[in-house]
């Protein structure tokens, strides 16, 4: 039922992803950031005197909804403002606009790490017994409150008759021993045009030695790129793909529609885990009640109860850590390394050369 | 009695020797302590009369080896010092009695008795007249089975008659021997001491008979 | 003794803070140093960390088709999150241009280092921030280029640190205060001891004890117990010479007195002409008199003496009153006085024996020189209360009524003692020797009293009683 649920939100966020690769390929310079939903929460929106609470996200307005709600119900005078734009967008608005928002939620964790770090943000010290991994919390600024994993979608008709791989390892040597049944039925991100892309495929680089020896293998089997976890789901359900990689296992479960015709595996050498993320924005008018949302959501992530209300999947603290298989990515200005200019075009470069082969 | 008499002040030494032959005392003076020394070990005293400031030394040293050669002889200190300060130190190194300087011979003689009585008394110093016998020491009168116990003055009035028996001895004679000087006593105050004895000496044979315009005289009946 | 005495402070308190002082300066000196050393490791282990990154980064530099080429090590920047939390900010610079980074990342002063990193602290986005700066030639076409490289942190995770640091360096010299201060305290405390110890030994001497000091003291002390010796034999000397002095006139004064009184008695024995004896009576009783006075004068001047330092030692004064009975009974007994006594055992009281000996043989003496021939004298101890009252109780005929006062004063003496040898002095003495003993001497008619067995019925008389307090 709560996934039924899900996958209406999805649909949603799909479209929000679609608008996000759409502006980053259009890539033109815009004076204002572009927003793509705005909704309000709580008592008749314009009441006098209200509390607002401004956020600005990246994760569609249905998929939080009902965490804002419980939020709003212990809070009768608070009108939460949500406005959904991309990420590069958020950017945008906090550093260009200088737009008057108190939070920002969003999945690019690298971003949001580089929004910290450059000082667009404020400190915030969660309510005491709240009991937060260290992993998921950088400099008391930075706020992970979900963990959803990068993974590989299969389609069970592609390989009818082999097993089905577990493994980078044991994928690689599939493709090597039977690359005609695979040719032209991989896909992956773009990662010129995803930022989720380019940060997953980093991380890849960063953990696994041969993460270029895969692209290569790849790029011989003629790869396809697309610009969104949701057209690769529904691809390899249609079965134009046999092998999606890296897509959000999150989204991939909340399909439940597609269940029967869809394989989802986390990889067992490792699977990168992406934190959805909240920050204070410097500029609050009510860190207060940012503050306070925060606290909310990092109760729903890592409190002991259960929140019905909460979207995403919950993993044990034990099974997920930076040395386990499930292996959240880790905060930290390491991962300013791959925003700098020089380095993101010097790995797009051999990024190209790899898979397209050209 | 035998004393031996300590003092290196000739002309006192002198006095008092004369004062205690006087009662019929043998007396041996020692100007300093060697002298004393010699004549304590070679005679018997009854007494000795030590005086504490003597040219060779201090009284209080005699003293000492006096008493650390075993002398059982009772000694009694001459003294010219205030009563306080000699006091304890004379007393703690054995001496039985002390007395100060100038002294009345008849405390130094009720000195000597009661340091005698408590030596065990001069031996056997009791007196024979007639019927009766008189212990000085013990004051006792004894008249065939019959005691009387003497008062001091009694006892000491008929001392004197009976170290003289027949002799007269007036009135006032016995009022200086008696009395001490600075009591102002009539000379009739002898009368009733005289008669005190006359009643204790009843039933015996002597008698105490008045001479009349001389004084009294002891005799036996 | 030293009570009204100007003290110059206290040298135990003196030593103590001196003591103190210097520990809390060394304390302050170590809490200084050890900061300072700490701070300066700190620092050292911090640079190190962004020279390592910086160097790192450096290393990645390479020239491809005549351009630089840069490519950041992950680690290079990640190493700095693993030391802290802090804010991280790079910059690399091709001569004048921004290849990449934070552009506005502030320059530090002067030519760029070559070889070595260069440290700088400096203001950034409104923090402070630690930079180093690397700068490496290379060659392009043939063209000399610097590429220089600065990585930056902020000092958030270091200042916490530092503040730590500060913590326990504060808690080391506070320990370290703490402990020389109590050393200070206990040195201060042990090396005082021995003059303490001096000052009890030597105050707690009775009054006529003028031993020199012979306990063995630190040589610091050895001039002063010295010269404190040397003081006690003066003292001693000047005091036994005075002594001395007072025992020779009054053997010089009595011993011709003496001789001049035999001389006289023996003489009464030998004349009979009444005024002669009468004559030669009145002289024995001048010279009586005047030894008596004479006795008595030094009696005094003693008394007054020992009054002044009183010594306080146990007396049991039915022990002593007892003794001087004794004492007294063969010239009590010259006049047939019959001398009774009820002593029972009693508390000792505290105070100087010799001069309450003195005090009861006065009024002994009194009671025996005043009270007619064949009379009672009695001695009665009680405790009363808190107090020890001696009462000495006649059949002299009483004083005469309202002047008892004047009776002690010195000389006074009661109008029916005409004739009779000696001053009033004795009661003076009594009077002062009680009072020094924070007592009384009290004069009464003795009739009220109960009655011991008096053969004769009671006489008229007086009760002088001495009442001595208990400690």
């Amino acid at each position: 039922m709560r996934f039924l649920v899900f996958s209406n939100v999805l649909t949603a966020a799909l479209r929000v992803f679609s608008l996000f690769c759409l502006a980053v390929i259009l890539g033109g310079p815009a004076q204002a950031f572009e927003i793509e939903d705005q909704r309000r929460f709580g008592p008749a929106a314009g009441a006098a005197g209200a509390d607002v609470l401004r956020v600005l996200s990246t994760t569609d307005t249905d998929l939080l909804a009902p965490l804002i709600e419980s939020f709003l119900r212990s809070r009768p005078t608070v009108v939460v403002d949500y406005v959904t734009v991309s990420s590069s967008e958020l950017m945008r608005a906090v550093v260009e606009d200088d737009a008057a928002f108190d939070l920002a939620v969003s999945s690019a964790l690298d971003l949001q790490t580089k929004l910290a770090n450059d000082g667009y943000t404020r400190a915030h010290s969660p309510a005491g017994r709240l009991r937060i991994p260290d992993w998921a919390v950088w400099r008391d600024h930075v706020f992970a409150f979900s963990q959803e994993p990068a993974s590989i979608v299969l389609s069970p008709a592609a390989f009818e008759g082999l097993e089905m791989p577990r493994s980078r390892q044991a994928l690689m040597s599939l493709l090597r021993r039977y690359p005609n049944r695979f040719r032209g039925r991989i896909g992956t991100y773009d990662v010129e045009t995803s930022g989720l892309g380019y940060l997953f495929a980093t991380q890849d680089l960063r953990t696994s030695e041969s993460f270029w020896r895969m692209m290569e293998i790849f790029g011989s089997l003629d790869l396809r790129l697309y610009c969104c976890s949701g057209e690769m789901i529904e691809a390899v359900a249609r079965g134009e793909l046999a092998i999606a990689y890296n897509v959000l296992g999150s989204y991939a479960r909340a399909r439940v529609d597609l269940a029967d015709r869809i394989e989802i595996v986390d990889p067992q050498d490792y699977t990168n885990m992406m934190l959805r993320t909240a920050v204070v924005l410097k500029g609050a008018d009510r860190p207060d009640l940012a503050g306070a949302f925060i606290d909310h959501l990092l109760r729903a992530a890592w409190g002991n109860q259960r929140d019905p209300a909460y979207p995403f999947p919950r993993y044990a603290t034990a099974e997920t850590s930076p040395t386990a298989a499930l292996r959240p990515i880790q905060m930290g200005p390491g991962l300013l390394v791959f925003l700098d200019r020089l380095k993101r075009a010097r790995f797009l470069e051999e990024w190209r050369s790899t898979v397209l082969q050209k | 009695m035998r004393f031996l008499l300590v003092e290196d002040n000739l002309s006192l030494a002198a006095a008092v020797e004369d004062r205690l032959r006087m009662d019929g005392h043998v007396v041996d003076h020692a100007p300093d302590i060697s002298v004393a020394d010699d004549y304590a070990a070679t005679a018997d005293y009854d007494l000795i009369l030590l005086d504490i400031m003597l040219p060779d030394g201090d009284g209080r040293d005699f003293l000492k080896a006096h008493r650390n050669r075993q002398g059982t002889t009772p000694v009694i200190v001459l003294t010219a010092r205030s009563e306080v300060s000699d006091r304890v130190g004379v007393l703690d190194l054995g001496a039985d009695d002390y007395i100060t300087k100038p002294f009345d011979f008849s405390e130094l003689e009720a000195r000597c008795r009661a340091v005698l009585r408590r030596h065990g008394g001069g031996s056997s110093n009791q007196k024979r007249f007639g019927s009766v016998v008189f212990d000085p020491m013990a004051g006792t009168l004894n008249i065939g089975e019959k005691t009387v116990s003497l008062r001091n003055k009694e006892l000491r009035l008929l001392e004197i008659f009976i170290n003289a028996p027949d002799r007269i001895f007036s009135k006032s004679k016995l009022v200086d021997r008696l009395f001490s000087y600075e009591e102002d006593v009539s000379e009739n105050a002898i009368e009733v001491y005289v008669g005190r004895l006359r009643k204790h000496l009843a039933g015996s044979d002597v008698e105490i008979t008045t001479v009349r315009g001389l004084g009294y005289r002891m005799s036996l009946a | 003794m030293s009570r009204g005495l100007p003290t110059s402070g206290s040298i135990r308190r003196r030593l103590t803070l001196q003591l103190v002082g210097s520990a809390a300066f060394l304390a302050s000196l170590l809490f200084v140093i050890v900061l300072s050393f700490t701070r300066d490791v700190s620092q050292q282990t911090h640079d190190s960390i962004l020279a390592a990154s910086a160097t790192s980064i450096m290393d990645s530099v390479s020239v491809r088709s005549g351009e630089v080429s840069v490519d950041i090590p992950y680690a290079a920047l990640s190493m700095l999150g693993n030391v802290s939390n802090d804010r991280v900010f790079y910059r690399i610079a091709q001569d004048d241009s921004v290849l990449t980074g934070y552009a506005d990342l502030p320059l530090p002063d002067g030519a760029p280092p070559r070889g070595q990193p260069r440290f700088d602290t400096l203001h950034y986005k409104g923090d402070s921030i630690r930079m180093v700066t690397l700068a490496r030639r290379v060659s392009l076409n043939g063209q000399v280029s610097d590429v220089v490289i600065s990585v930056a942190q902020t000092r958030e995770g270091q200042a916490a640190q530092l503040a730590e640091l500060t913590r326990n360096a504060l808690q080391l010299g506070l320990g370290f205060f703490m402990i020389a201060a109590f050393l200070a305290i206990w040195a201060a405390q042990s090396s005082i001891r021995p003059l303490a110890e001096l000052a009890e030994a030597v105050s707690r001497r009775g009054p006529k004890d003028l031993r020199p000091v012979r306990r063995p003291v630190p040589s610091e002390m050895i001039p002063l117990v010295t010269s404190l010796n040397r003081f006690i034999e003066r003292l001693r000397v000047s005091l036994s010479r005075s002594e001395d002095f007072i025992a020779e006139a009054a053997h010089r004064v009595r011993t011709p007195l003496a001789t001049v009184r035999t001389q006289a008695e023996i003489t009464l024995r030998r004349v009979e002409r009444d005024e002669n004896r009468a004559s030669l009576r009145e002289m024995i009783r001048a010279i009586d008199e005047s030894s008596r006075a004479a006795g008595q004068l030094l009696d005094h001047a003693m008394v007054t003496f020992r009054t002044d330092s009183l010594l306080r030692e146990e007396v049991d004064l039915g022990a002593l009153s007892r003794e001087l009975l004794n004492r007294l009974r063969p010239i009590a007994e010259l006049k047939d006085i019959a001398l009774h006594s009820d002593l029972p055992q009693t508390p000792p009281l505290s105070g100087d024996p010799i001069l309450i000996q003195n005090a009861v043989r006065n009024l002994l003496d009194n009671a025996i020189k005043y009270a007619p021939s064949e009379s009672d004298i009695q001695v009665i101890l009680r405790k009363e209360g808190a107090e020890l009252r001696l009462s000495i109780i006649d059949e002299a005929g009483g004083f005469p009524s309202g002047d008892t006062n004047a009776l002690t004063a010195r000389f006074a003496r009661g109008a029916n003692a005409e004739g009779t040898i000696g001053s009033g002095l004795g009661l003076t003495i009594a009077r002062e020797v009680v009072e020094a003993h924070g007592g009384r001497l009290t004069i009464a008619p003795s009739q009220a009293t109960s009655g011991p067995p008096a053969a004769s019925p009671r006489r008229e008389g007086s009760c002088v009683s001495l009442c001595f307090p208990m400690s």
